[in-house]
């Protein structure tokens, strides 16, 4: 897309600021879900979104070629799917090409073309070709016209566009799908964005992240992702966070508990208090990525293969809900859309500010206590 | 030898001593205790280093005896530490505190209504005489509708709508901030003139629920007096999330101001300290935003429109063009120079922005999402005189809050000691026997008197430029030129310079 | 006092009789318009059911004689915001904002609740079987005679009491393993909060303090565990032993700020 950042950011403003609601459900057994209660719980939580933005994330989507990297695209033009394609068949193997299945719905107006290509990685892939998957797709996105990539990972892909999440989840036919992990966003942004790329949820590689907020410290974050190579072209909170915890665990090789000890980090009063070996690995943390502290009001719901985490800020200002049903985890912005699609959960809580709720493929809930 | 204070006064009072009759009248009336009367040598002694500048005691001497000026020392001429920034440090270091102030910004910030000039017809189009020919000031303050649906010949479905026969609708001066009876003096005028006068935070006296189709209530962050006869006997119900003279920060009414009918008025023990949080803790996204909203509309059975007041902020767009999706009817943005009752100095006169481009930038904004129908826009921060009125009803506002002008015609000198809780002229104060000098008819007559001068000549700048209705003059950017403004300036209110 | 006895109260369990509403799929206005007809139609008692997420509950009815509801499912957001006396009692657990701003009347849940609760009340009561979020009872109030009260079961988040100036709360830790909350009362400037169990002096804010507890107190305890008993039918003894009472420091709390 050209001028992409002119297209996330009509007004120039320093940031793009929109709140919502989110939810997440991930069956941590591995068993593909359909995503029906998600469609409902969004749609129970209308009120909180304005139709200006929608989107889901599912994880386990294509179990026939889990291997295959899916990228998912939206073309304003032919022109720019045949350059995209080129792009892309320079550098990968392409074993898959088609359009996304969707059906016209009259609450979702003037669609982009939406596109799929399978890529196969070589035999010997490593970590390199997550860095070249990921310098491929923001190639294309800040230079090829007409063209935007918003999913590029394995057995994952998003869904998103201009709309209430539910009408378009129609759109995209998404009850023709299974996954073991669904997030989804539903958008209320302050200023109109035309365009559908500037949904949520934002995703690079298999990172996806939905988030209900607005995060005061955006300046500074942007700056330290920015200084480790990051380009912020969506001016947006989500879009700061997924870089951060890509970089944080998969280029720093931290846990996804640490990772959020950097993001939302306890108190200096706290850490003071704490057992000397847990002080010194807290204070290095927050020292050394002080840049990456997130303040001002914040729940997220991130999602990644194999693991779907809940995080609120760290004096608990925006509100997150957990429910469990055997192996079934729900994270939500709201307990009634969790009750409306599940009346026989195990737990419903919410966790302090702060601590994070981690449900991982074949082990469950991470602490066990899910950090009540 | 330590010294008391290294500050000088700030004023210096001189007395004629022959044209002194020792009346004492100033004595009785300086609420700051500056003049006192010593009996063994018949003769008023002065304590300069109290005296706030107030000039009550000058107006009221009978023979003229007094002249109270600005104390003319100075320290060795720099621009970076003036005066004032010394004598602030030093006070500061005298008190460990937070130093604190009343009024709205003085310091040296453009004004841009002073750059801002106005058109009239000639030869083309004719002018209009205003006291011979009717002209029309009326204005309907709620959402307006994407299109008029008519059924049956009667309008249907519209939202409510406050009806303001002026565009000059009185600020939020809370009862707390300002005594029982200049509150009483303004909804006097504003019933009289058929506009509205703001409750504040500080709830509303049950003895004033009688102008309730002239109150606009605010629902702010402490909360006070906020019970449902207060919601329901109202014109208007204000949500207060900021305010010019202190963004992004909270107030605070100190217990020694909590009278019995403070304490009656707010719903909280007398004594106690009234403290307004900084955000309300309801409100910590724009959906919750909604959420109060709508719940504010339920608690009034959607019977009025519900207004959002915010401070010109750097994203003051983006925020406003939220405000409207969240459902409000009224977006009231108020500016840097707006008035206060008390706020740390520092954040008066550091944080916010100039009304004049906040406001322009917001009606650009809204008008660029398309949903500028859906929301009255009134303006707040400072306005002088009818002039600065028509120039931000040109650049788009619906309506202007007036708060300091009003004290002025009421009697204030901005002194800017309100904090202090003494007020000569007894509007900013809860002291009894200092409330006692606003006299309610005299308080509503001198208002009453603005709202009629202004309004007569807004008459008269619409009437030059050939308009016979304000609606003509909204949004009407055409009418402005701008002098000595730079290119960013005028791209930012949208118009041109004077000659192009 | 209080008009509120410790009497039973055989009116928190279901009886028969009371409109019934089936909220499926309803909107909060349109539920909301039907229940304000209904009042104004003289209803005294509904029941609704299926709610899951209808917001302000128990708003419309101001200024309308006092109604019983009876809520099934989750209410949403402000449940009772600004309410000026009626009695809404839900069979499960609520959200964020119960008695937002209220003014009167009782709200019973019949588990937990989210955060804000009872935000700004300055009359009536609430009370809660199980646990609630951050921030409850923040800048409570009260004026005259009258105070509000709330009542808590379980145990607290962070910031419970946050600048209260008026009214009591009472947190009974009842099977809480510990309270872990920080932050309580902070910016507290009035009102009493009675907390039953283990609390550290590094768990409270700025501007509290523990105080002894009177004779008066522990005759207030006994009455407020009699109601939570009454309305929510637990067995056993609750002793009033092991309260702390914490009280501001000052009314002032930030008199010396300032210059």
């Amino acid at each position: 897309m050209l001028d992409i950042e002119r297209m996330n950011n009509p007004f120039n403003e320093d940031k793009v600021v929109s709140n919502c609601s989110i939810f997440g459900m991930m069956d941590m057994s591995g068993r593909r879900l359909e995503g029906r209660p998600v469609f409902e719980a969004m749609a129970n939580m209308r009120e909180r979104s304005n139709g200006l933005g929608g989107g889901f994330a599912v994880y386990g989507l294509y179990p026939d070629n889990s291997e295959d990297y899916a990228f998912h695209a939206m073309f304003d033009s032919n022109e720019g799917k045949s350059l995209t394609e080129a792009e892309l068949s320079d550098c990968f193997q392409i074993v898959g090409n088609e359009e996304i299945p969707t059906s016209p719905d009259p609450s979702v107006e003037d669609p982009p073309i939406l596109w799929r290509f399978f890529v196969r990685p070589p035999k010997d892939a490593g970590e390199d070709f997550k860095d070249l998957v990921a310098r491929v797709v923001t190639k294309i996105n800040s230079t090829v016209k007409d063209a935007f990539i918003f999913s590029a990972a394995r057995n994952m892909g998003v869904f998103k566009g201009i709309g209430f999440p539910e009408d378009l989840a129609r759109f995209y036919r998404l009850e023709d799908y299974k996954g073991y992990m669904w997030l989804s966003h539903g958008r209320f942004p302050t200023n109109t964005i035309a365009w559908w790329g500037g949904a949520h949820p934002f995703s690079i590689l298999d990172w996806s992240v939905v988030h209900n907020g607005e995060i005061s410290s955006y300046g500074a974050n942007k700056r330290f992702v920015e200084d480790n190579g990051y380009r912020c072209n969506f001016f947006t909170d989500t879009e700061v966070v997924a870089y951060a915890v890509d970089l944080l665990v998969r280029r720093h090789g931290l846990s996804m508990e640490l990772a959020t000890r950097a993001l939302a980090p306890r108190l200096w009063d706290d850490i003071d208090r704490m057992p000397p070996a847990e002080r010194r690995l807290n204070t290095a943390l927050r020292s050394s990525y002080a840049g990456l502290l997130l303040n001002g009001p914040f729940s997220v719901i991130i999602g990644r293969e194999g693991e779907m985490v809940g995080l609120t800020d760290r004096i608990r200002l925006r509100p997150l809900t957990a429910g469990l049903a055997g192996d079934v985890l729900y994270l939500s912005s709201e307990e009634a859309p969790i009750r409306l699609v599940n009346g026989k959960l195990d737990r419903v809580w919410s966790p302090r500010g702060g601590a994070p709720i981690i449900g991982r493929l074949g082990e469950g809930l991470v602490p066990a206590n899910g950090g009540s | 030898m330590a010294l008391a204070t290294q500050l000088l006064p700030e004023f210096r009072i001189q007395r004629d001593d022959d044209r002194c009759i020792r009346c004492k009248v100033c004595v009785r009336q300086c609420g700051f205790d500056v003049h006192s009367y010593d009996e063994r040598r018949d003769c008023i002694v002065t304590d300069e280093s109290k005296c706030a500048g107030c000039q009550r005691c000058a107006v009221l001497c009978p023979t003229s005896a007094l002249t109270v000026m600005q104390n003319p020392y100075s320290y060795a001429p720099s621009s970076n530490w003036n005066r004032e920034r010394i004598t602030d440090l030093k006070r500061q270091a005298e008190s460990g505190g937070v130093l604190l102030t009343g009024c709205g910004n003085d310091k040296g910030h453009r004004i841009y209504w002073d750059h801002l000039v106005l058109n009239a017809s000639q030869v083309t189009n004719p002018s209009i005489d205003p006291l011979r020919e009717p002209m029309e000031l009326r204005t309907f303050l709620g959402k307006k509708p994407d299109r008029l649906q008519i059924r049956d010949g009667e309008p249907v479905d519209l939202s409510p709508q406050v009806t303001v026969e002026t565009p000059l609708v009185f600020s939020a001066l809370s009862f707390g901030a300002i005594s029982h009876n200049a509150q009483l003096s303004l909804a006097r005028a504003a019933r009289e003139a058929g506009t509205l006068f703001n409750s504040g935070e500080g709830g509303l006296p049950r003895n004033l629920r009688r102008f309730e189709k002239n109150a606009i209530v605010q629902c702010a962050s402490g909360r006070f007096g906020v019970e449902p006869e207060y919601l329901r006997r109202s014109a208007m119900v204000e949500i207060k999330i900021g305010q010019g003279a202190k963004p992004g920060i909270g107030g605070h009414l100190p217990g020694e101001k909590v009278s019995k009918r403070i304490s009656a008025a707010r719903k909280i023990p007398a004594g106690t300290d009234a403290l307004s949080p900084a955000p309300q803790h309801d409100i910590y996204s724009i959906e919750d935003l909604r959420t109060l909203i709508y719940a504010l509309k339920e608690a009034t059975n959607y019977e009025k429109p519900v207004s959002v007041k915010i401070a010109a902020v750097n994203n003051a767009p983006a925020i406003a063009s939220g405000i409207v999706r969240a459902g409000a009817d009224v977006v009231a943005i108020d500016g840097l120079r707006g008035g206060t009752g008390a706020a740390p100095k520092v954040i008066r006169d550091n944080v916010g922005m100039p009304i004049e481009l906040a406001l322009a930038a917001v009606d650009s904004r809204l008008r660029d999402e398309g949903i500028r129908h859906e929301c009255s826009i009134m303006a707040a921060g400072g306005f002088r005189c009818s002039a600065d009125v028509v120039k931000a009803i040109a650049l788009g506002a619906d309506a202007v809050y007036i708060g300091t002008a009003a004290l002025i015609a009421m009697g204030c000198t901005l002194c800017q000691k309100c904090y202090t809780g003494i007020c000569n002229c007894g509007i900013c104060t809860t002291d009894p026997y200092l409330s006692k000098r606003i006299n309610p008819d005299v308080g509503s007559r001198r208002l009453v008197s603005l709202l009629d001068g202004w309004s007569l000549e807004i008459k008269e700048m619409l009437g030059g430029m050939g308009i016979n209705a304000l609606e003509s003059l909204r949004g009407n950017r055409e009418v402005l030129r701008g002098v000595s403004l730079s290119q960013w300036e005028m791209d930012v209110l949208g118009i041109r310079g004077a000659g192009q | 006092m209080t008009a509120e006895s410790a009497v039973k109260d055989p009116a928190t369990e279901e009886l028969p009789g009371g409109m019934e509403i089936d909220c499926r799929g309803l909107d909060f206005k349109t539920l909301n318009d039907m229940i304000r007809d209904a009042a104004q139609g003289g209803a005294e008692r509904m029941v609704l059911r299926e709610v899951y997420g209808q917001r302000y509950i128990g708003t419309r009815l101001n200024g309308l004689p006092p109604v019983r509801i009876d809520i099934h499912g989750v209410p949403g957001n402000d449940l009772g915001a600004f309410m000026d006396g009626h009695r809404l009692i839900v069979h499960g657990n609520a959200q964020d904002g119960v008695g937002n701003t209220m003014h009167g009347g009782e709200i019973v849940v019949k588990g937990r609740a989210g955060d804000v609760l009872g935000m700004s009340m300055v009359a009536g009561s609430i009370l809660v079987r199980d646990d609630v979020g951050y921030r409850a009872a923040l800048h409570m109030k009260e004026y005259g005679k009258t105070y509000p009260t709330v009542l808590i079961g379980g145990t607290a988040q962070d910031f419970l009491g946050e600048y209260m100036a008026g009214g009591r709360l009472v947190v009974l830790g009842l099977d809480t393993e510990r309270h872990d909350m920080s932050f309580i009362g902070t910016g507290m400037h009035g009102g009493i909060i009675y907390i039953r169990g283990e609390i550290g002096r590094d768990q409270l804010g700025e501007g509290t303090r523990i105080s002894e507890l009177r004779p008066s107190d522990l005759k207030f305890l006994e009455t407020q565990i009699s109601r939570f008993k009454n309305t929510f039918d637990v067995a056993g003894r609750i002793r009033p032993r092991g309260f702390k009472k914490l009280v501001p420091k000052g009314k002032r709390p930030y008199s010396r700020l300032y210059a």
